[in-house]
């Protein structure tokens, strides 16, 4: 097993004028059988960071060491890691079996032990009954499965995952999340997981990656990404519905943004004075959002409660007071946390 | 989603099909229909008297020794014709595949051959091969091997299989090329990551993803090489020397044009369209079982 360490690792595309940077010095160090989660929206460059550690992409600047060694000019064979691709790019000429087997067959390993190996990862899979069929005769999540089993065989120092969920309805995507926290606890390997889903992150890192346009913008456990967002970005992008970043809320100083989670908002006698605007219902609990009724400059504050708890009429005031403690501030012009 | 249009008219569709219904019963039924009888008839040199013969013109060309050598001439053709073609227009296409500057050139420049007439194809190949003056046999002759296909069966041989592959190759280089670029990538870098260097990689992922193709192609240039090479063979060494180029559709034409012997020729013509016949059926047979990954 081994840990991950990048150091200012930098991708560019292209060449001379149309170069393209799209990962700008990213640092991080992950942790031997740390499981960590890469999250970002679509096209942050979370593949190509994913796809640099697995030796699929060249770096163009900074150093990857897996373990103690940097694996910069290593092939990607040479780097003793296993990948679940999003397609899982099962070899659809070969049974599941041979999917399986293929890199130990490469790696001359004895075929008492192939069969031996490739058996133990279909029995905690629930392979068995498939060994012999071919991926097309595969229900999606069952290849999904074989692709983890073909990782598993391997017993590599590392399993990186490129949205290896995201081809799986609801129901099967949270089952699965389930068995790789599972599978995680059993094997301790290293992970490193890329998905733009953030339910998916909270659920599954011990520690996770929020990036955007390239630039790594905060590491920490799901806690401390959730109670103390490093930036407005990931206030934003964590949490549903999202950290309300409010310039005109009444207390806010000039030059800062103030941050209240919906959830942390409670309708009270006295407080935020609040227009209401519109109402959801989402079961069990009710969005309610709200315009500022002080005249420092129109704003939508979304509020968050309880399903028994009464709900005001549309265009009525209401007033609402933040939480202790649960009030975040961040510099307007360039989206840092400041402290409060 | 089928897309269908109704006609409100009777008479439209078949008027819409009119041209294309004409073309092929004009130039395939017809003859196709003109063959069949004449191969069960005898005619003379000037087509003044017609025989009924029934099977005879089988009968003698089952017993004609100069028949079943063409047959062989044919499968050695065909089979070198197919493989060399194969072979070299997949190595060719995974090479396009990889190239990034100038791929445009490349592949511009592979799929020229193919606007080339037949005949033209042969001509250029007799002239860089003429026995005195082509450029090819005189570098041949300078590292002393004694070009002469106007003697050499052999050589007569090799020269026609050339011009052949090279005329087919853009064919094939276009299917190979279509092929490889349809594999997803993810498969190549999985296999990568399990460990197989390039070569290992071509020969247990991509060529057995190819399979369906080769075999599409094999089939294509088998028949190809039965029939199309005519004009190639006419202009390069017509049948010769002796009948060591002679292949079948060749013999077709030379026995009935220039020994004019109608029937032989009819009968002959007859054989080969069951040959096509059977090919594609093979073809659409084991494509309909192999293809669906
Ligand atoms: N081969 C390439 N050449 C040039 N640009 C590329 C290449 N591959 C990716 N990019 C660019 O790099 C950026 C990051 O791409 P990447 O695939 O890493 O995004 P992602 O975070 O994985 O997105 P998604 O969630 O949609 O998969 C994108 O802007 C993309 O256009
Ligand atoms: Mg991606």
């Amino acid at each position: 097993m081994a840990s991950i360490t990048l150091k200012n690792v930098v991708k560019r595309y292209g060449f001379g004028k149309s170069t393209n940077q799209v990962i700008h010095g990213v640092n991080a160090q992950i942790g031997d059988g740390e499981f960590v989660v890469v999250v970002g929206p679509s096209g942050c460059g979370k593949s190509t960071l994913l796809r640099m550690v697995a030796g699929l992409e060249e770096i163009s600047e900074g150093e990857i060491s897996i373990g103690q060694r940097v694996v910069n000019n290593l092939e990607p064979s040479e780097r003793d890691i296993a990948m679940v691709f999003q397609n899982y790019a099962l070899y659809p000429h070969m049974s599941v079996f041979e999917n399986m087997a293929y890199g130990l067959k490469i790696a001359k390993v004895p075929l008492d032990e192939i069969r031996a190996r490739v058996d133990k990862a279909a029995r905690i899979l629930e392979l068995g009954p498939y060994l012999r069929r071919k991926p097309r005769e595969l229900s999606g999540g069952q290849r999904q499965r074989v692709a983890m089993g073909r990782a598993i065989v391997r017993q590599p120092q590392v399993f990186l995952f490129d949205e290896p969920l995201s081809n799986l309805d609801a129901k099967l995507r949270a089952h699965t999340r389930l068995e790789i926290q599972k599978l995680h606890r059993e094997l301790g390997i290293t992970s490193l997981f890329v998905t733009h889903d953030q339910v998916e992150a909270m659920t599954l890192a011990q520690r996770m990656i929020v990036m955007n346009d390239g630039v790594m913008e905060q590491f920490g456990t799901p806690e401390e990404v959730y109670t103390r967002p490093a930036t407005t970005f990931v206030a934003g992008f964590i949490g549903s519905p999202p950290m309300n970043l409010l310039k005109n809320a009444p207390d806010a100083k000039p030059g800062t943004i103030v941050g209240i989670r919906p959830e942390h908002l409670d309708i009270t006698a006295k407080g935020w004075s609040l227009n209401v605007d519109a109402l959801e219902m989402l079961g069990a609990e009710r969005l309610v959002y709200g315009r500022w009724l002080h005249g420092a400059g129109d704003e939508l504050v979304i509020v968050r409660c309880a399903e028994d708890h009464p709900a005001p009429e549309l265009g009525s005031t209401i007033h609402v007071t933040p939480r202790a403690g649960r009030l975040h501030a961040f510099d307007a012009a360039t989206g840092k946390r400041l402290p409060i | 989603m089928e897309k269908r249009v109704v006609f409100r008219s009777r008479w439209l569709p078949w008027v819409l099909i009119a041209p294309q219904v004409f073309i092929i019963v004009a130039f395939f039924f017809w003859p196709a229909a003109q063959a069949l009888l004449q191969s069960v008839q005898q005619s003379d040199a000037f087509g003044t008297s017609v025989e009924w013969v029934g099977l005879e013109n089988f009968i003698n060309l089952w017993n004609d020794e100069t028949y079943l050598a063409s047959f062989y001439t044919t499968a050695i053709f065909s089979v070198s014709v197919a493989v060399a073609g194969i072979s070299l227009s997949l190595m060719l296409a995974v090479f396009a595949d990889r190239v990034v500057k100038g791929a445009l050139i490349y592949k511009t420049l592979l799929i020229w051959p193919y606007a080339v007439a037949p005949a033209v194809a042969g001509v250029l190949w007799l002239f860089m091969f003429a026995p005195s003056v082509g450029v090819v046999s005189y570098g041949l002759r300078a590292m002393g091997v004694d070009w002469n296909h106007l003697l050499n069966g052999t050589h007569a041989m090799t020269l026609v299989v050339m011009a052949a592959v090279w005329k087919q190759i853009s064919y094939n280089f276009l299917f190979f090329l279509a092929g490889l670029q349809s594999i997803p990538k993810s498969l190549i870098e999985a296999a990568a990551i399990d460990g197989a260097r390039p070569w290992r990689r071509f020969w247990t992922i991509v060529f057995p993803l190819l399979s369906p193709t080769t075999f599409f192609l094999l089939v294509i240039n088998i028949v190809y090489a039965f029939f199309d090479t005519f004009a190639i063979i006419d202009a390069a060494t017509q049948g010769g020397p002796g009948k060591d180029t002679a292949i079948l559709v060749y013999k077709v034409y030379y026995d009935g044009f220039k020994a004019m012997d109608l029937g032989g020729s009819a009968a002959q013509s007859v054989v080969l369209m069951v040959i096509v016949v059977v090919l594609t059926v093979v073809q659409f047979r084991f494509v309909e079982k192999k293809v669906n990954y």
